[in-house]
């Protein structure tokens, strides 16, 4: 009868085995030798959650599981050194070997890994993240792809300045305040009076009497602790508008009731390259606008100067329906979250005119103007003009 | 027959109205025919021959500074409109 036959299996080695098989085919160094490569490409190989709690500043995040299929697109160059890292230097020695093997000629592993780098007292880079609280509050926002959490944290980060706390001012500011704009200025010298409140929402019957800014700070707060209100009680002018916009403001809603403010707001504004988010209103009619420094037009190419006071419309004649301010400034406060968070087309060149008693949006196209007397190629205008307020008779 | 478009701030000089035609082939001619019918609307966005600074004027949505201005052709399906500075805001009522 024929002979017994025995197959014989090659012991398989073990995890342990392999990694130290690995460890011997890869080059592994620590973090003081890591950190003298120029130029290397930093690979962090752990899962999300890993990174999330933070990881080596400037590295760049390719899971193991991705490593093959992404890493041409994290380093393009084989020859280019690269430093893999993951938690313990397990991972990224497997990393390293893979590397290796698609071609990459200069490669070593992190030894120790984020925990030993951490330990060692090197700096990390602690990715932003909202709080649970306020994933929760802005989970609106944080659903639409376009906003997100990344969004929310722009807009967290913004810094946007309201001139006056009135008609176009109250809604403006709920909306940004409810939106989490982090930080919102508001100028105005005014104090709460019963015929405000017909339609300037921010304010109610418990601040009469008290300063409008004090009045908005208190109803912003309430309505969003996560906002830093700054009041300014003053009325803008050529002597305080610098210090008040050295103080870092990223945009600007302008609802001022009169021209010696808007130019002075615009003039500044081109000069410091802020935008603007303009809007203004009489009776039934309002209109808004993005004045955005050289990239497009600015008031002063709309109007060049103001009417003279026996042309110009009579304010306190005017009136106003209630709910016009709450669309434009609605409006307004769109066009400050869509620069803040870096989204979608803003109003730039294009006037929106909307009129509520037809409830009619009609736009035109503005322009550049080249002979501008403060963006255009040649300005003539330098410095701050105080014109003589005609407006609030 | 051109629309003209007036704005809440001008219609106290139109009588109300919120649209006027005027007659025009460009609208150098609109604005004098506007002018003559309505002398107080007319002193509120031109004199010596030209529109004022402060006023904008689009035809068909666009500012007549980028067209011809007042020579702009007009034709009898143009919508004019008229548009002066406008400061409102907070409002004093």
């Amino acid at each position: 009868m024929g002979g017994r036959v025995d197959i014989v299996y090659p012991s398989m080695p073990t995890y342990r085995e392999l990694l130290e098989q690995v460890k011997t085919e890869i080059a592994e160094v620590d973090a003081r030798t890591a950190r003298a490569i120029d130029g290397a490409a930093w690979i962090d190989v752990r899962e999300d959650d890993e990174w999330q709690q933070g990881h080596i500043p400037g590295a760049t995040h390719v899971p193991r599981g991705y490593l093959e299929s992404r890493i041409e697109d994290a380093v393009p160059d084989k020859a280019s050194p690269v430093v893999v890292y993951c938690a313990a230097g397990a991972r990224s020695a497997f990393a390293a070997k893979t590397l290796t093997e698609l071609g990459y000629t200069n490669v070593v592993s992190l030894h120790g890994g984020f925990t030993d780098w951490k330990r060692n007292g090197n700096e990390i880079k602690l990715p932003r993240t909202l709080s649970p609280e306020r994933r929760t509050r802005y989970s609106r926002h944080i659903l639409i792809p376009e906003v997100g959490e990344e969004g929310q944290l722009k807009l967290l980060d913004a810094s946007v300045l309201l001139i006056g706390a009135g008609g176009l001012g109250s809604p403006a500011s709920l909306y940004l305040a409810a939106a989490g704009v982090g930080r919102i200025g508001i100028i105005d010298a005014d104090i709460v009076d019963e015929t405000n409140l017909q339609r300037q929402i921010v304010h109610s019957l418990d601040t009469l009497g008290t300063p409008k800014v004090d009045s908005a700070k208190a109803t912003l707060e309430r309505l969003n602790p996560d906002v830093e209100v700054v009041g300014y009680r003053e009325r803008l002018t050529s002597e305080n508008i610098d210090r008040i916009l050295d103080e870092g403001w990223d945009i600007i809603v302008d609802g001022a009731d009169n021209f010696p403010t808007r130019y002075l707001v615009n003039d500044a504004s081109v000069w410091r390259g802020i935008p603007v988010v303009h809007g203004s209103i009489y009776r039934f009619e309002g209109q808004a606008t993005v004045f955005k420094p050289h990239e497009g037009p600015c008031y002063r190419c709309l109007f060049p100067e103001p009417p003279p006071p026996e042309l110009a419309p009579s304010c306190s004649e005017g009136g106003v329906l209630g709910v016009l301010p709450g669309i434009i400034g609605s409006l307004q406060a769109n066009e400050a979250i869509k620069l803040a968070a870096g989204i979608g087309e803003p109003l730039v060149g294009r006037l929106l005119l909307f009129d509520a008693l037809y409830t009619e949006f009609t736009e035109v196209k503005i322009d550049r103007n080249p002979n501008c007397p403060v963006c255009g190629e040649h300005p003539t205008i330098t410095g701050y003009i105080d014109y003589v307020e005609f407006c609030a008779r | 027959m051109s629309t003209v478009r007036i704005p809440p701030v001008l219609r106290s000089e139109t009588g109300g109205a919120r649209e006027v035609e005027a007659d025009g082939a460009t609208l150098r001619e609109l604005i004098e025919n506007l002018t003559g019918r309505m002398p107080a609307l007319g002193a509120r966005i031109y004199g010596e021959g030209e529109l004022h600074s402060f006023v904008n004027v689009y035809v068909d949505g666009e500012d007549v500074r980028l067209r011809d201005g007042l020579d702009t052709r007009l034709d009898d399906a143009s919508t004019v409109i008229l548009l002066p500075a406008m400061a409102g805001g907070r409002s004093h009522a």
